[in-house]
């Protein structure tokens, strides 16, 4: 019997069968006419491609459609160890991106709020590479971080440190570190290609975090300031007890999309090791993200029944994280009011 | 404190600041430094010759304007530029026209369904675009739209996230405003044309603006569906460019800077308008 104590009892239901509906006929019908344009190009382009993808996903699929294999190509994924290691890269790609980028972007955002001079000049600049192409700056950085010519290396030999290879370099960081210490224990990690890689996304997402944080320091009441102090809160105790606790919704916001957008990141690397090698997701694999495997099984070799397979898979994963920041983030983030 | 003395001409300057302020405009200077040594980098680049490339000369010994003649003509790059126009500006008016008319229906009108069907807009958002990508690209060339502008514009002229933006803005409007119209015997379509939409100015251009910098800067999209040089848009046309190109860095950097800087100068000008637009989106998101 315990649907009837959960459900509202009979008396509120009666009520509303004597009220008038809220709508009148021509609205009704007026409202179906003006969300009919969105509604035909969302479902056509966003929602029955999830089903469609499902449906390619389950068959053998190269150009045309084969046949029907079941979970098949499933199997296929996550037995390929090309599968587990562009999932590597990719967390490799997540956790060398996103805590960088929201630090600096915090620093940065944290001292334009002080009362500095030319805080607009600085926001403005900031902002710039956020809004370049991918495409053009990618180029440009990819130049940059030539081996023979570059500005960088010239930069490293200038300072007495040994010229890289950089978007060419397969062997993990830790490595190039440990060879040049001596350390012999200190072997792998992430490539310096794909670092060469997380360098240019952290140089282009910082200042658009920073300029989001800005605005969440703005909504901060100053009130909270001004009674701290007269307590005698010094500089960092108001940045740890106030600023910190009442940006955290900012914080959690761009962690969110920082996190989702690492894992679903494509056209930096695409550009990067395009123009640098010419082989993309290259060298030997080692910048070969979960979309970037996605995009080889699509369009270099068309297997479409693997590639569908493999963006199911990057979707159940993004959701998996989703959830647990979400998880997270419902314990740890103080909302005001 | 620290108290610097500059002798300027006849007078002298006194500067006294705090080690602390000192210290923070060192870092927003270093800051500011490197997110613009790539562009000064890739302007002065374009300008070197072949030989001061290879030789890593930073700074080149004359403006050599004639590498922009040599990259513009060595591609297609009117084109290029005709075709990203052209897209652009059409899916910010499919856009625009699609969203404004759904955002009003969910935020103004009263019709059944209305909200489950708002919550079934907003679950696609969780959607990734990796996901729809293949999927699409079958319906595009069932369509026989392969290779055509009416693929790189159509998918684009709906946002859920730009519905989203002005249905928020929408409701901010007053109830009163629409009780009064209503008195007057003013329909929905002329009550949204005459009073929302010039109310909503400032939400319609930051819609506007984000519509134009994806359509602008679109790849893998626009990669995937055009075969010919004809259609491409100017980032498909620019990574061809690099790849074909990839020994002349002075010209590639001549044709990164003509991307780059139409952008640039754009955003100069809507610089406000566009950092405000993206913080509220990223707040309100």
């Amino acid at each position: 019997m315990a649907g009837t104590t959960n459900t509202p009892g009979p008396a509120p239901a009666s009520n509303k069968r004597h009220r008038r509906p809220p709508w009148r006929r021509g609205e009704a019908i007026l409202g179906y006419v003006y969300i009919l344009p969105a509604t035909v190009i969302l479902g056509l382009f966003h929602f029955w491609p999830m089903f469609y993808a499902v449906y390619i996903s389950l068959h053998r699929w190269r150009v045309v459609k084969q046949g029907y294999v079941g979970l098949e190509n499933y199997e296929w994924v996550l037995s390929s160890p090309k599968f587990w290691n562009a999932l590597k890269v990719t967390i490799y790609y997540v956790i060398g991106t996103v805590p960088i980028q929201l630090t600096l972007a915090m620093i940065l955002a944290y001292i334009l709020f002080q009362d500095v001079k030319g805080r607009e000049a600085f926001r403005t600049i900031y902002f710039l590479p956020y809004i370049t192409s991918t495409i053009a700056s990618g180029a440009v950085f990819a130049w940059m971080f030539n081996p023979n010519a570059g500005p960088i290396n010239q930069f490293l030999e200038a300072i007495g440190l040994p010229p890289q290879r950089w978007l060419l370099e397969p062997q993990g960081v830790l490595t190039l570190i440990g060879e040049y210490w001596g350390i012999s224990w200190l072997r792998g990690g992430p490539s310096l290609a794909l670092v060469t890689i997380m360098i240019f996304v952290i140089w282009f997402w910082v200042g658009y975090d920073a300029t989001i944080f800005l605005a969440g320091l703005g909504s901060i009441p100053y009130e909270l300031y001004e009674a701290a102090k007269i307590d005698g809160a010094n500089r960092w105790q108001l940045f740890r007890y106030i600023t910190l606790p009442l940006l955290s919704p900012t914080t959690f916001f761009l962690t969110l999309v920082a996190v989702i957008g690492s894992f679903k990141a494509f056209n930096h690397i695409f550009i990067m090791t395009d123009a640098a090698a010419g082989t993309v997701g290259g060298p030997l694999d080692t910048t070969t993200t979960v979309t970037i495997l996605f995009f080889k099984n699509f369009y270099e070799t068309p297997t479409y029944g693997k590639a569908a397979a493999i963006a199911f898979v990057l979707f159940i994963i993004i959701l998996i994280f989703s959830l647990i920041q979400n998880w997270i983030g419902s314990k740890h983030v103080f909302y005001m009011e | 404190m620290i108290s610097i003395t500059l002798p300027l001409g006849q007078r002298t300057l006194h500067l006294r600041i705090s080690a602390v302020r000192l210290l923070l405009y060192v870092i927003l200077t270093i800051g500011a430094f490197i997110a613009m040594f790539p562009f000064i980098w890739m302007i002065l680049t374009s300008f070197k010759s072949y030989g001061e490339v290879a030789a890593g000369r930073f700074f080149p010994r004359e403006l050599r304007w004639h590498n922009y003649v040599e990259a513009w003509n060595a591609a297609p790059f009117a084109r290029y530029f005709a075709n990203s126009i052209f897209i652009a500006l059409a899916t910010i008016t499919g856009d625009l026209i699609t969203g404004i008319l759904a955002a009003y229906a969910f935020a103004r009108m009263e019709w059944p369904g209305r909200d489950v069907i708002f919550f079934a807009f907003l679950a696609t958002l969780m959607v990734p675009g990796e996901l729809t990508v293949l999927p699409n690209f079958l319906t595009i060339r069932r369509l026989g739209w392969y290779n055509t502008y009416e693929a790189q514009i159509i998918p684009f002229t709906a946002s859920v996230f730009h519905i989203f933006l002005l249905r928020q803005f929408f409701m901010g409007i007053p109830r009163d405003y629409w009780d009064a119209a209503l008195l007057d015997g003013c329909t929905h379509f002329r009550f949204l044309w005459s009073i929302v939409v010039p109310l909503s100015r400032a939400a319609i251009t930051t819609v506007a603006l984000l519509s134009f910098i994806g359509s602008w800067n679109a790849f893998l999209w626009p990669l995937i569906v055009t075969s010919s040089e004809k259609m491409r848009p100017i980032q498909v046309g620019l990574r061809s460019f690099v790849v074909e190109e990839a020994t002349q860095t002075q010209l590639l950097m001549a044709a990164a800077t003509m991307v780059i800087m139409p952008i640039i100068i754009f955003y100069l000008f809507t610089q406000k308008q566009f950092t405000e637009g993206i913080a509220t989106t990223g707040l309100k998101g």
